[in-house]
């Protein structure tokens, strides 16, 4: 068994409805694993249970370690978590904005950040590309700029496991594939990444396995290649496609048939 | 902001605040000069032989003007935390002491022990009355369906109108002359005729409330993007929520038990702050504390001193700036935002 995130039996239940109904899944560290399925199939609910924000039944570990004794404090120094949009209304620049990401770090006692809290902000903002934009406010910058920001306070966590709600839905195609790529690169240094995604080629092209949540239980899970079969989108989304193979490389594409 | 600037920043405004503090107490009908101010401390705290004034400058200045300065940076001070704190937890920029009910209740609470002759117990009927009315605005959240800023808001402002109701009520119940308008006086916020003990209350108030919540600085930006993010940041919301919220609500007893009811200081002065520093709480509290700890004993002064030998209430100078401050402060968020 590799390294990374152990999911098993997790069930959640909110106001007596089966949001998650016992989800076994794995996340291996080095991997970007993409959890797939229509509205409503319980994929955050499932994120929000691994990272302990709603009470669940079942097991999550990750390296062996049961995260659901740990202290939120202690979890929150190697797991992180970007949701699909983050609003503030308060005044932070996009530095102060990764300087969040050391809060788990940092004593009540201490009156400012260490340089070492330093050095990694520095550094999660270079790996996004948003140094220049460091010390713009970040109500200022735009949506995939803010998500880029919002990447880097989840890296400024130093997190072996990264978890993401839908982080591309509101960005353009070229800051979807930025995004996606910058994922890649974070789960290569050596982190879990398991991020939930709508577009199923964005999800085909850059994640190494895929989980499939259907009314909040495991339809299917493997590499993009098997999973994705018109069978599959015609059981869980209710569409009919044909899968083609990028010329390139041959990842699946998803042709749509148009319905009519 | 970095840290030279930061230090320069605290020192100026500690700086203010001791100046403000020596100075205001020279104002008055008895001219007093800022020396005899040093030497009469100085020499209350033993350190010269003898009084260096005389017997009645000494109760001037020692029993009469400085507990009232004191308190008036305290309460400046405990006002701004706690709205700071407010704005942060509700993440809505106008949460202060007074929208979320919390004031109104400390003063229903204060008046009722008020007239029941138990005067002494003041400040603890204040924050059973500022605990109560917390427990409420949480509770219409809850029946609202948790909080958002919007619901934070409209479930204060239900609580203290009921609070405000329930206060005009008693006293119109069981209050008669001279404790009419006194009470009256004391609602629209007042410091007049604070003495020692009350003055060592409140500050006593501001170090053992103030100073946990100050260190939470950090665990309050964490809220910068809602409950979900703070958590993922490893902070204990529901936990931190209520300690804060139950912090807040003891100091804001304390204050409104000795000045009454002091609006719009909780509301524009972490605002006024934010302008400076930014939304870093852990620099941002200790700034708005002491930018309103001289704001307030500035506004004092001149409640006691603008109409000698009459006493206007603090409460209606801070409105008449706070709101125009306050309408500054929103359109300068317009901008930016």
């Amino acid at each position: 068994m590799s390294a990374g995130l152990v999911v098993s039996g997790v069930a959640v239940e909110l106001g007596g409805q089966a949001i998650v109904a016992g989800v076994d899944m794995v996340a291996p560290v080095g991997q970007v694993t993409g959890l797939i399925g229509p509205n409503g199939a319980g994929k955050s609910t499932l994120l929000r249970a691994i990272l302990g924000l709603v009470p669940a039944m079942g097991s999550v570990s990750f390296d062996g370690t049961d995260l659901t004794v740990l202290p939120r404090r202690t979890r929150a120094q190697f797991t992180a978590f970007v949701e699909q949009s983050s609003d503030t209304d308060a005044r932070l620049t996009a530095r102060e904005v990764v300087l969040l990401g050391r809060i788990p770090f940092q004593s009540i006692w201490q009156a400012a950040p260490s340089p070492e809290d330093h050095a990694q902000t520095d550094a999660a903002l270079a790996a996004v590309e948003m140094t220049d934009f460091a010390d713009r406010l970040y109500q200022t910058l735009s949506g995939g700029e803010q998500q880029r920001v919002q990447i880097a306070r989840a890296l400024a966590q130093q997190p072996r496991l990264l978890l993401l709600d839908e982080p591309t839905s509101h960005l353009d195609v070229h800051a979807q594939l930025a995004m996606l790529d910058l994922l890649r690169r974070s789960a290569r240094a050596g982190a879990a990444v398991l991020v939930a995604l709508h577009d199923l080629n964005l999800a085909a092209g850059f994640c190494d396995s895929l989980v499939v949540l259907q009314g909040g239980r495991l339809a299917a899970a493997g590499a993009p290649g098997d999973v994705l079969t018109p069978a599959l989108l015609r059981q869980v989304y209710g569409v009919d496609a044909t899968i083609l193979r990028h010329p390139g490389d041959g990842r699946p594409l998803i042709a749509y048939d148009l319905p009519g | 902001m970095n840290r030279p600037a930061l230090a320069t920043l605290i020192l100026s405004l500690l700086a203010l605040l001791l100046a403000s503090l020596v100075l205001a107490v020279t104002f008055g009908p008895a001219d007093i000069a800022p020396s005899e101010v040093w030497q009469t401390i100085g020499w209350h705290f033993g350190l010269l032989p003898e009084s260096p004034v005389g017997r009645l400058r000494d109760a001037i200045i020692w029993e009469l003007r400085l507990p009232r300065v004191l308190a008036a940076a305290a309460v400046g001070a405990g006002l701004a935390l706690c709205g700071a704190v407010m704005q942060a937890l509700t993440r809505n920029p106008l949460a202060d002491p007074y929208l979320l009910g919390l004031s109104s209740g400390a003063s229903l609470g204060a008046v009722a022990f008020l007239l029941a002759g138990a005067s002494l117990l003041m400040p603890l009927g204040a924050f059973l009355g500022a605990g109560a009315a917390m427990a409420l605005t949480l509770l219409v959240i809850q029946l609202l369906g948790g909080a958002t800023p919007t619901r934070a808001i409209l479930a204060g402002i239900s609580i203290s109108a009921l609070a405000a109701a329930a206060t005009s009520f008693l006293i119109f119940w069981s209050a008669t002359g001279d404790s009419y308008r006194e009470i009256l006086s004391w609602l629209m916020g007042s410091l007049s005729g604070v003495v020692w003990s009350e003055a060592l209350l409140v500050l006593a108030a501001l170090v053992l409330a103030g100073l946990p919540v100050l260190l939470s600085g950090r665990s309050l930006d964490a809220f910068a993007f809602g409950d979900t993010a703070a958590a993922t940041l490893g902070v204990d919301v529901v936990r931190l929520r209520w300690w804060l919220l139950g912090g807040t609500a003891l100091l804001t007893g304390v204050l409104v038990s000795i000045g009454g009811a002091i609006g719009f200081v909780g509301l524009i002065v972490p605002h006024v702050a934010r302008l400076v520093t930014g939304s870093r709480h852990r620099v941002l509290l200790p700034v708005a504390m002491l930018l309103g700890a001289s704001f307030m004993i500035w506004t004092d002064t001149a409640a006691r001193s603008l109409f000698e030998p009459r006493e206007l209430p603090v409460g209606i100078i801070t409105a008449l700036l706070g709101a125009p401050i306050f309408l500054l402060v929103l359109l300068r968020y317009r901008r930016i935002t």
